[in-house]
């Protein structure tokens, strides 16, 4: 190993490549370019992944949306086309069956209402919510807070408004948080603003006040709209919807074949899609950069290959003076393991300047195709490694053909 | 230094085989000044390679300084030459992207010698051969002469106890052939061995013992006037 850090070794390395110029700069330019569309693929990649990620935004993307519609087959006596609502007791049954599996579940009631503040008015949608509602889709809460417990138990008449809301119903640099305002001709107390938030937005602009003062003000008794469930994590949600759904049939005698009474979606799934696709691209990045680079190397091999074809007679005078095969063949793996390295560097400052380029021309603002497009170093390190490793291994071929001849055979080459 | 019994070398041309040198005998002791001389193709240059062991005998025996050359890997080889050889060619064989000096430290490197030590001894054997002043030349700067005299310079600078030289002056005029003699002649004079070939009776002459080849084997060998004067 000594020769790596011998002066002489990199003088002799000098002497050859400025030599050989044009050999040089085409395995450079080889390695350069895998390692760049390497660099610059994973980079779009994952910047593509990113910008999705932010389309999903605070949203628990793992979630299945739950409600009822009519039924399409008789069952133990009642007619098809039956209309019926998810109940109270519904979700009480789910919590203690699927306790294992469900992380988070909302119950949800929902309607239409004009909301007055002073002189403004403006209809919006009001909804009923439990506190876990936020664990599900995280509010950015530019003032106050969320509804939380206490509101529930106590049956608080206070609301959550949106930033748009609020533009619309207060004055502006108007204090909100404190204030009154009326839904439905009832009072509630404004107790927390939120910002728009990132990506999916599942109710816009909605007033939510607590799940348990809607009940008694829109007197909906025990009766559920809907319901958000989130799954606990390396829960299989598909099998949880339908094993849920399989459930509820049976608390409202629905038929197990019924194909309409309840109407589902999952989230979960469409993601998983995405996902599925993001990682076919990630694949084939890594399919494509890795093919480029072996391609590079073996350029790389195949360049040393020729020059010490044509250096065979300055490698036989090298050995009349002394130079043993070690000697010849550790110069020409050192040689080419620099040439890799130096041009799996050089890709890699390319690479990121191009992906710096790309952020900063399509990575910016909201709407950006691309968010972030970087690179983990650990990935350019293994890439990296990968090179050199194969820089050495390619090396090997020249450095043998260098030595299997006699040295007479080598100088007596024209 | 060099002991030579019953050295029979052949070369495979197809599948038939060509016999050169066909049952050498020759002792060269230290200090000799040698020329050999023969016709072209009587075997000169494969029997220089053989004793320089860039080739491989194929019957007899070799000993060089005593070691008896056998089954003689490439590692060993190398170093061999490195130690006790020292090696000029017709058409001198110097790296052309290296300068004069350079050429000239190059066997110290592959001694394992650090660079300013070797670049300071390589100076001293250029300004043993007169070229000083083209140290930092590269080879296509130099004349025929110069060229030989920075590959002279380069065949001295491990202090070999021998100098093989294939045809020194084949390339060059009489009065840089004379110029290149007299260096040899006194490397020879420090107590060096100096093996040379040549087609040149006027060079023979300068040695001091003349052999002979025909057809690979020897058919004379003699000392010259130049070992009587002395
Ligand atoms: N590598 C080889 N393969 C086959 N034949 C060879 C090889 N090298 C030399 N020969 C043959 O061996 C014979 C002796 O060659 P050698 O080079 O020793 O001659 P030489 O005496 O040096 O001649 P010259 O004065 O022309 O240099 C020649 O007939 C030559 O053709
Ligand atoms: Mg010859």
């Amino acid at each position: 190993m000594k020769f790596i850090f011998d002066s002489d070794s990199w003088q002799e390395i000098y002497g050859s490549i400025r030599k050989n110029k044009i050999r040089t700069v085409i395995t450079i330019i080889g390695v350069l370019w895998g390692i760049f569309l390497l660099v610059v693929l994973l980079g779009a990649a994952r910047g593509m992944e990113n910008g999705f990620t932010k389309l999903f935004g605070d949203f628990a993307t793992n979630s299945v949306f739950v409600w009822t519609q009519s039924t399409d087959t008789p069952f133990k006596g009642y007619q098809k086309g039956r209309r019926f609502r998810l109940t109270d007791s519904d979700i009480e049954v789910l919590k203690s069956e699927y306790s294992d599996e469900i992380k988070f579940l909302a119950p949800r009631n929902q309607t239409n209402n004009l909301l007055v503040h002073d002189f403004k008015s403006s209809n919006y949608k009001v909804s009923g919510d439990y506190p876990v509602l936020d664990k599900i889709q995280k509010k950015k809460l530019l003032y106050g807070r969320f509804l939380n417990e206490n509101d529930i138990l106590s049956y608080a008449k206070v609301t959550v408004i949106s930033e748009d809301m609020y533009k619309q119903l207060f004055d502006k640099g108007e204090e909100a948080i404190g204030q009154y305002i009326k839904i439905n001709a009832i009072n509630y107390k404004v107790v927390g603003v939120y910002g728009s938030s990132n990506g999916i937005d599942l109710d816009g602009d909605t007033a939510y006040i607590p799940y348990s003062t809607f009940k008694k003000v829109y007197n909906t008794g025990n009766k559920v709209d809907w319901m958000v469930i989130t799954a606990a994590p390396d829960v299989d949600i598909e099998q949880m919807e339908s094993d849920i759904i399989l459930t509820l049939k049976s608390l409202h005698k629905v038929h197990p074949d019924d194909k309409r009474a309840f109407g589902s979606f999952n989230l979960g799934t469409q993601i998983d899609k995405l996902t599925g696709f993001l990682t076919g691209m990630q694949f084939l990045t890594w399919f494509v950069g890795i093919a480029t680079l072996i391609a590079g190397v073996f350029a790389i091999g195949n360049i040393l290959l020729i020059t010490v074809k044509e250096r065979t007679k300055e490698i036989g005078i090298r050995r009349a003076i002394g130079a043993t095969p070690a000697s010849i063949r550790q110069q020409i793996i050192l040689e080419s393991v620099f040439l890799t390295t130096v041009a799996g560097m050089l890709g890699i400052i390319f690479g990121g300047s191009i992906l710096f380029a790309i952020d900063a021309a399509f990575g910016q603002g909201p709407d950006a195709a691309l968010v972030n497009p970087t690179v983990n170093i650990p990935i350019i390190l293994i890439a990296f490694a990968t090179l050199i490793t194969l820089g050495t291994l390619i090396g090997l071929i020249p450095a043998h053909v260098a030595t299997i001849v006699k040295p007479i055979e080598a100088l007596r080459e024209e | 230094m060099i002991k030579i019994e019953n050295l029979h070398k052949s070369y495979p041309i197809g599948k038939d085989s060509l016999h050169v040198l066909k049952g050498l005998d020759l002792h060269i002791k230290e200090g000799e000044f040698v020329s050999i001389m023969g016709s072209s193709g009587s075997g000169k240059s494969t029997l220089l390679n053989i004793v320089g062991l860039l080739d491989t005998h194929d019957e007899g025996k070799y000993y060089l300084n005593g070691q008896l050359i056998k089954d003689l890997n490439e590692k060993k080889a190398a170093i061999l030459r490195n130690k006790f050889l020292g090696f000029v060619f017709q058409s001198f064989n110097l790296i052309s992207y290296k300068t004069a000096l350079e050429n000239v430290a190059l066997p110290l490197y592959y001694k394992g010698m650090g660079r300013k030590e070797r670049l300071k001894i390589a100076l001293e054997y250029l300004e043993k051969v007169g070229l000083k002043d083209w140290a930092e030349h590269l080879p296509n700067e130099l004349s025929g002469g110069q060229k030989q005299r920075v590959a002279i310079a380069r065949a001295l600078v491990t202090k070999p106890k021998v100098v093989l030289a294939d045809e020194p002056t084949g390339a060059l005029d009489s009065t840089t052939t004379d110029s290149v003699m007299d260096l040899l002649k006194e490397i020879n004079d420090e107590g060096m061995t100096v093996f040379v070939i040549t087609h040149e009776e006027e060079v023979a002459a300068q040695t001091k013992r003349i052999v002979r080849l025909r057809d690979g084997v020897i058919i004379s060998d003699k000392l010259t006037q130049q070992a009587k004067a002395v």
